[in-house]
């Protein structure tokens, strides 16, 4: 990686020992925690985190600072800041790296987020399958809290932080915030109706902050540097930094730091980052946020419909709607090269959201097992030519009418396969014996890159 | 009159670690401590039987029928008895086009067991599960804690051989 | 404050919902519910029945919202403009609610005892398609007891969580629940406990279909055979008001009074419901005034739209014949295009199709 680029989060990543407390000590860390307590007002937080424009990492990249400043503060009622890291989105696996690479960012960033909102109790809720996470983070916070960051009286400021970590039990869908409140209350993962927002009935129907780990893990930086220095990286309303998580046929997948604006182009090609697709194959399809955004052919991936040539940011991905854009999601990019059947890959993802749709709500509940059963038709060589149109019209029913956003999410994959490779579905349907033979690959007409 | 003991509880080692976790939560609120209970009680049989729930119940203070609701719902308790090592392979699109399902094709062979089961000599039990937030490491699979990951034929050969010994 | 339905404005008070608000001015701009039931806290908001289009959110902020809203929790604002029988979107998207109501619901109304009085068939008849679109094999449980008196057919459940909520209301001690999760969630106690509470029966008459059903009046009658009485008794249990359901003069069932919503006005015990079913029982006070028309007491089943339809799939569940794999017994539970109910019934003989013709012919002469 070229050492001229800015890295907000991954900076010390590097650094043999990183993830004990002396070591991150001793380069840095804590510095914030001290800055804010000792020095600054928890407004005076906000109002950095605020002027950051840092947006919601999670995947719905709401800012931060707004989402914060909605905040009820009830006299008499306690506060929770909960963070979200139950990353379970196919494509995105930054926060499971960020937590066990530098588990004390994470940590001090909770120690700063609370204090700016005023929580003396705070939760940082992982998923249950990385239990060896979870055990990274209870030793993080117990050093920090040997140290005197943590506990009563932090740093003798008066202000008192209890934090703890919450493994979850294996559910996607507890990464939707009100689920994840719900499942930290010893529930069901059912989302909750909203309004009311956790903002004002949250954990315990207590005012509550939900946050994912990367936006979390952006504050120490923010409070040690000013909101206006975090600002200046990106692009527009793309500010700061953003951790991509890279998987599928490329030469070198991994989680990389990038500064909100680079082509994706560059992200793909260039050695620095991806380093282009594997030897010998071209790329065909990329899903750019996370499985559930919308696919895009690499030709409107790496060009907008307007030709210009597309960012790595919020508003470049999303250019031309659904139509011929896509979202930036949770930043989960999955590249894929000629050798993948989008039809199969289509009917994977939304075997995912059928298996972890709670089933609250009917269109959700059987729509999503709808879907997964007729796609599973096709790619098995029992599809019929009304099937895709049928796909189209239940993931339409399903979209925007649900209670929680996995609706979408099982919506938008599959209606944007069909929009962008509908061919390919056809040449399942007409050709099924062709179609289904081991290691069959569409060859008809598509631009590759 | 003897009352007669619970047959499940959990060892005085956890049950130190069960009191600790459910100092976690506002008083009242200890209903919060049922998934991390749970692990601790699977942990500790190696799965969640309906005995093992209706302890956590019991320990906390709640309805059976609020421990089953949620142990159903999540993938991670066993409700039934498994194998030494549960192998939890991740079946979702990242790893399936990184060449995941040849790869998991030849460890269900290689361990005579298909989805769901156990295999003969009752070491292994295969579960495909969703999405492990490992993508960019991909194909991989889950046994216990730890994450076995760039998997490939001869790779889970190794693995199995070296956990049969 | 005032709200504005399908161009009626009312005065509700606030914290009304939507829901309310329409149904204070009349069933024909009610929209349905099939998981909200008032009685019930924290009922509602699963089924998306009753969604609605917002076309200006309050007279402070008239912005239309973005999405279609869940009338039965959605709040009112003052100057609020809400679109229910007037809106395309609404109506469309009803379509496919039912539509996924009923994939995985089978169509044994012939031989459901909530038949006449189930709402997801009055559902069904108000806004859904004559035909499904279904294909694929169907989600069926084994019916089980919650106890003695209580029947869970989980084949017909549509997850209102009704019961739940009524468990853990108006019961001391619940023991079923929502187990699994997605399109594998059922009621179920997971270990086949049986109810034992004195206000057990009562989810019987929240249930909105035949997933719940009173084991003393199964296969008794059809309901719209049956008369209704109003009746009380001197209880120590429970208020001792009921209804009383009379086959000439015997009673053959007993539930809780209801509203013209189908809501239960005062719970019941299960002595009133399930042992006390002599006259003598009861003091009497009059036919029960029935508010609430279903689609079959309403007579809105012409024997010639319906009954062929219901017959050809009664008809096509005679024969056990496996074609392409797929069962015809499931397919039967589900209305089959023209071209696949050929393709799938002709081949299995002669005799099945003449079956099928004598059954339409019956329907068409009645």
């Amino acid at each position: 990686m070229s050492s001229e680029r800015l890295k907000i989060l991954t900076a010390n990543a590097d650094i043999p020992g990183i993830e004990t407390f002396e070591v991150y000590r001793k380069h840095g860390g804590y510095t914030a925690v001290e800055k804010a307590v000792k020095t600054m007002t928890p407004d005076a937080v906000v109002e950095e985190v605020k002027k950051s424009g840092v947006r919601g990492r999670g995947g719905a990249g709401f800012p931060m600072g707004m989402k914060w400043s909605f905040l009820a503060k009830p006299e008499g009622v306690p506060r929770y800041l909960v963070c979200n890291g139950d990353e379970s989105e196919p494509g995105t696996f930054k926060d499971h790296w960020l937590m066990k690479t530098i588990p004390h960012l994470l940590i001090e960033g909770m120690i700063v987020s609370s204090f700016a909102l005023g929580a003396n109790t705070s939760y940082i809720y992982v998923r249950g399958e990385l239990m060896y996470v979870v055990k990274i983070l209870e030793k993080a916070i117990a050093e920090a809290k040997a140290a005197g960051f943590l506990g009563k009286n932090i740093l003798g400021s008066g202000y008192d932080l209890e934090l703890y970590v919450q493994p979850g039990g294996g559910a996607y869908i507890c990464g939707e915030e009100t689920a994840l409140l719900e499942s930290l209350e010893g529930k069901r993962g059912n989302p909750r109706n909203k309004p009311p927002f956790p903002a004002v009935k949250g954990l315990y129907q207590c005012p509550t902050v939900v946050n994912n780990v990367e936006s979390i893990s952006t504050t120490p930086w923010i409070v040690n540097n000013g909101g206006e220095a975090y600002a200046a990286v990106g692009i527009g309303r793309s500010t700061g930094t953003k951790l991509i998580s890279a998987s599928g046929h490329l030469k070198k997948p991994g989680v990389y730091e990038i500064p909100l604006g680079i082509t994706v182009n560059e992200f793909i090609y260039s050695d620095e980052w991806c380093g282009g697709i594997r030897d010998g194959h071209h790329l065909k399809a990329v899903v750019a946020g996370g499985s559930s955004v919308p696919i895009l052919p690499a030709a409107l991936l790496l060009k907008t419909a307007n030709g210009e040539d597309r960012l790595m940011t919020y508003e470049s991905l999303a250019d031309g709607g659904f139509a011929t854009g896509t979202m930036l999601g949770s930043g989960g990019f999955i590249a894929m090269d000629e050798t993948s059947c989008i039809v199969r890959n289509t009917w994977n993802f939304s075997r995912f959201y059928h298996h972890e749709s709670c089933g609250q709500c009917s269109p959700c509940r059987e729509g999503t097992g709808w879907m997964e059963k007729v796609l599973h038709r096709i790619e098995h060589g029992h599809g019929s030519m009304h099937d895709i149109d049928l796909l189209v019209d239940v993931s339409k029913k399903i979209e925007g009418n649900t209670i929680c956003p996995l609706g979408d999410a099982a919506a938008w994959p599959v209606a944007s396969a069909i929009r962008h490779f509908r061919d390919e579905f056809e040449w399942h349907i007409k050709f099924p014996q062709e179609a289904t033979r081991p290691g069959a690959v569409y060859r008809g007409h598509m631009e590759l890159a | 009159m003897i009352t007669e003991k619970p047959r499940i509880q959990f060892t005085p080692e956890r049950l130190e670690r069960a009191r600790e976790i459910l100092t976690h939560y506002p008083e009242g609120k200890q209903k919060s401590a049922l998934l991390p209970l749970l692990h601790l009680i699977q942990e500790q049989e190696g799965w969640t039987s309906p005995e093992a729930m209706d302890y956590i119940a019991d320990f906390l203070g709640i309805k059976p029928i609020e421990v089953y609701e949620v142990a159903t719902f999540y993938t991670m308790y066993h409700l039934e008895p498994v194998g030494k090592h549960v192998i939890e392979y991740c079946r979702t699109g990242p790893c399936m086009i990184m060449g995941g399902e040849e790869v998991y094709a030849h460890l269900k062979k290689k361990i005579g067991a298909d989805d769901g089961e156990t295999s003969p000599d009752n070491l292994f039990t295969i579960k495909p599960v969703e999405c492990l937030a490992a993508c960019g490491w991909g194909p991989c699979f889950q046994i216990r804690e730890k994450y076995y990951t760039h998997l490939t034929i001869e790779k889970v050969d190794e693995i199995i051989d070296e956990l049969k010994k | 404050m005032k709200v504005t339905i399908d161009n009626i404005t009312v005065e509700v008070e606030p914290g009304t919902t939507i829901l309310q608000a329409a149904r204070k001015i009349g069933p024909e701009i009610a929209p349905p519910a099939m998981c909200y039931y008032e009685p019930l806290k924290a009922s509602g908001g699963k089924c998306r029945a009753c969604l609605v289009k917002v076309t200006a959110g309050s007279e402070k902020d008239p912005r239309p919202m973005p999405k279609l809203v869940p009338s039965c929790i959605t709040q009112v604002q003052d100057g609020m403009v809400v679109e229910n029988t007037i809106n395309q979107q609404v109506l469309d998207t009803r379509k496919g609610i039912v539509e996924f109501l009923l994939i995985n619901h089978p169509l044994d109304c012939p031989i459901c005892d909530q038949a006449g009085e189930c709402h997801l068939q009055d559902f069904a008849f108000e806004h859904g398609m004559q035909q499904t679109r279904y294909e694929e094999e169907r989600r069926t449980f084994e019916k089980t007891d919650l106890g003695p008196n209580i029947q869970l057919h989980m084949t017909r459940c549509i997850l209102c969580y009704r019961c739940v909520f009524t468990a853990d209301q108006i019961t001391d001690g619940r023991v079923h629940g929502v187990l699994n999760r997605g399109d594998h969630a059922e009621i179920s106690t997971y270990l086949e406990k049986a109810i034992d509470n004195d206000f057990s029966g009562n989810v019987i008459d929240v249930c909105p279909v035949g997933a719940l059903t009173d084991k003393t009046y199964r296969f008794k009658n059809r309901v719209w055979f049956t008369k209704p009485v109003d009746a009380h008794c001197d209880c120590d249990k429970c208020k001792g008001d009921v209804t009383l359901w009379y086959r000439g003069d015997e009673v053959i069932r007993v539930t809780a009074r209801k509203n013209q919503w189908g809501e239960v006005t005062a719970f019941i015990c299960n002595k009133c419901r399930f042992e006390r079913k002599k006259t003598s029982d009861w003091v009497i006070e009059g036919p029960t005034k029935v508010a609430r028309h279903s689609v079959i007491s309403a007579n809105k089943y012409g024997a010639n739209k319906i009954v062929p339809e219901f017959a050809r799939r009664l008809a096509a569940s005679q024969y056990k014949d496996v074609k392409e794999g797929r069962n015809l017994e499931q397919l039967s539970i589900q209305q089959l295009p023209e071209e696949r109910f050929k393709q799938l019934v002709a081949p299995a003989g002669e005799s099945a199709v003449a079956g099928i013709r004598s059954i339409q012919n019956w329907a068409d002469d009645k």
